[in-house]
């Protein structure tokens, strides 16, 4: 068969979405964000939302969302993501706001952003990529970082005696009234991400509704940060983080908490 | 029309001046001596009188991103805040400089350094003419001396922001910011009803996307970006410098003073020339663009100039830069909230004088 008549519409079952750029992706192989990308922009799509959107990418490996997401976006300082996501949504608030933000980004220097914005319950949607460090940098601890993990300036892993706990923000947030839907995903597998997927999309349809501000985490991996295969770093990311930030929803509509957040601490 | 003339305070004249100028949003944090800004704001009914969005944030750092995030869009975004407030902005005012987003930063000085004192100073003007944030970067800064020119400039101060496209600093201070002076306020301006093409508006079918960043990894591009800002600030040097002088065109000294500081020099001024001392005054308006030009030909008619700060010494180093040892400079100042009075100014420059003439003979006439 001529490679034109396999290619016609009707033999489609995936086409890339048109909010993903062409450009390669930066991001070191196996790593989450692409992937997280990937779901978000394919939930913008299947939303048909794209000319309606303005996402914010604050700095972490991250920063350049803006090259792989074709939507309109600003590039935001360190943690304040939030912050600028409400000035965009005061003065457009018909219009569909995200942040894309790291764990260090939001839980760590953004820490007082992510907190008021989602007290407030501005109605924007913040992606928490969680991926236990710092990786844009190299590699260092992060707020999330687990107890003996080991990174650049944990060499001998987190001793939470001197180093502190693991913060789990998501759980904290869930408690503000301002929150309206807040869930815990993965991307590392194809039935995890379109789960992801679905939750972001959720996440924006109430957006729309005015409900307030929406988290959507998704526990992801660092190879790099981590010093692993992508292949054993997902294995570790099961075996280790899932335990300890359990996947699921820990707030939904009508129902509030769902989870306390208690389990695997 | 005969105009209305209100009696105001200054903040709440800058306030109310930015809902006629049609701004679009403000975000903000309570501190002295500004907080009847928001205050006034907060209780001016703005969402109905022009829609303006007004926001109190959880910090001056929030303040200033909202802001970010509100002038991305194209929208004339204002914040205002005092001294250890200004200090918290300073990332993101690098950062919109960077993006070359337009905005209006209002700094109402008090005393420095570190929380010091709620009263009235200049310390500031270091931070905000010389950078203050990170990289090289330039404010658009004016400094008002009278309520009428706090009210006048938050319009000139958007006019410069989108030209430009640049951040602009109102330098005021807690005197200007708290006390009442007569006031004519201009007729209400609409709300810009066209975003401008390099804002986040959402991606037009069939068009590439806008994106908002000052993030350049490639030396070779982030050079190009550093140039180009500089050639901007050439531009801005060349076409909106503004000052006021009194009685320069005799002058054989010269006072240097912005701000409420020149209307206090003014009077040393007036003190000065009944004595017979032909004094003039010199006040700068934009601090960036600093009147480079007029003080260098000043410098070839007077005898000294004595700059009157409250501060320890800070615009004089820019007055020292454009007279280029032509003439000697001197500094006068009070801090930490003293504000000098015209009598000691005035004991400030005879203890000069005769130094100054010995050193250049007056060569007036
Ligand atoms: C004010 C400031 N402090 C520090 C940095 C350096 N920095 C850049 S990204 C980053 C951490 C990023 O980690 P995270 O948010 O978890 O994102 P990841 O790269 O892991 O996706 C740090 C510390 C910075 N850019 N700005
Ligand atoms: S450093 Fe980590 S988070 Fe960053 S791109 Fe590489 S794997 Fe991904
Ligand atoms: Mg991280």
């Amino acid at each position: 068969m001529a490679e034109q008549s396999i290619i016609s519409p009707e033999n489609l079952v995936y086409k890339k979405t048109d909010v993903m750029t062409d450009r390669e992706l930066h991001y070191c192989p196996g790593c989450g964000h692409g992937t997280a990308h990937r779901m978000l922009a394919e939930a913008i799509d299947e939303l048909g939302i794209q000319s309606e959107t303005i996402g914010v990418a604050p700095v972490g490996c991250s920063v350049l969302a803006y090259y792989y997401l074709n939507v309109d976006m600003q590039e935001a300082a360190h943690g304040r993501a939030p912050a600028v996501a409400t000035g965009i949504k005061r003065v457009f608030p018909e219009k569909y706001v995200f942040t894309y933000q790291g764990d260090g980004d939001l839980a760590a220097i953004g820490t007082a952003e992510t907190i008021h914005a989602c007290n407030r319950g501005e109605n924007i949607l913040i992606v928490f990529i969680n991926n236990g460090i710092y990786g844009m940098t190299g590699g260092q601890m992060a707020p999330t970082t687990l107890p003996g993990m080991k990174s650049s300036t944990c060499p001998m892993g987190r001793d939470v005696l001197t180093m502190g706990n693991p913060l789990k923000i998501t759980e904290l947030v869930a408690q503000l009234p301002g929150t309206y839907y807040v869930t815990r995903q993965s991307v590392h597998t194809p039935g995890n991400a379109r789960k992801a997927k679905r939750a972001m999309k959720k996440a924006l349809e109430y957006q729309k509704e005015n409900k307030g501000a929406c988290l959507v985490e998704v526990v992801s991996n660092c190879p790099s940060g981590w010093k692993m295969n992508p292949v054993d770093s997902n294995k570790w990311m099961e075996e280790n983080m899932f335990p300890f930030y359990q996947l699921g929803d820990i707030k939904v509509p009508g129902k509030g908490l769902v989870s306390d957040g208690k389990n695997g601490s | 029309m005969k105009k209305e003339i209100r009696l105001m305070k200054g903040n709440e004249a800058m306030a109310e001046a930015a809902i006629l100028a049609g701004v679009d949003a403000y975000f903000g944090y309570p501190i002295t001596p500004q907080s009847e800004i928001i205050e006034y704001l907060m209780s001016a009914n703005t969402a109905e009188r022009t829609g303006m969005q007004v926001l109190q944030a959880e910090s001056e750092i929030a303040a200033i991103n909202m802001v970010y995030g509100a002038a991305g869009c194209g929208k004339r975004a204002l914040t205002s805040s005092s001294s250890p407030g200004i200090s918290l902005k300073m990332e993101g005012i690098s950062y919109m400089a960077g993006a070359e987003l337009p905005c209006v930063i209002v700094n109402v000085v008090r005393a420095g350094p570190g929380l010091a004192t709620i009263q009235p100073s200049q310390s500031d003007y270091f931070q905000a003419v010389k950078g203050g944030g990170h990289g090289d970067y330039k404010l658009i800064v004016l400094a008002p001396s009278t309520v009428q020119e706090s009210v006048d400039f938050i319009r000139l101060a958007f006019d410069l922001a989108f030209k430009y496209r640049n951040p602009v600093m109102i330098l005021s201070d807690g005197i200007i910011g708290q006390m009442m002076e007569k006031v004519e306020l201009f007729d209400q301006q609409p709300r810009l009803s066209e975003a401008p093409e390099w804002a986040t508006t959402g991606k037009k079918p069939g068009e590439k996307s806008t994106v908002i960043t000052s993030l350049h990894l490639e030396s070779e591009d982030m050079e190009q970006v550093n140039l180009r800002l500089q050639a901007k600030y050439r531009e801005v040097e060349k076409h909106e410098v503004r000052f006021e002088s009194y009685r320069c065109e005799d002058a054989e000294v010269l006072f240097v003073a912005f701000g409420s500081s020149a209307r206090i020099a003014r009077k040393a001024m007036d003190l000065a020339r009944a004595k017979g001392i032909r004094a003039g005054l010199l006040r700068p308006i934009t601090l960036f663009p600093f009147p480079v030009e007029e003080v260098r030909r000043l410098a070839g008619q007077v005898s000294g100039m004595l700059t009157v700060e409250m501060n320890a010494g800070q615009m004089v180093e820019d007055v020292r830069l454009a007279v280029n040892g032509r003439t000697p400079v001197e500094h006068f100042g009070r801090f930490g909230g003293m504000i000098p009075g015209p009598d000691e100014i005035l004991v400030a420059l005879e203890a000069r004088l005769e130094e100054w003439y010995k050193e250049q003979p007056a060569q007036t006439e």
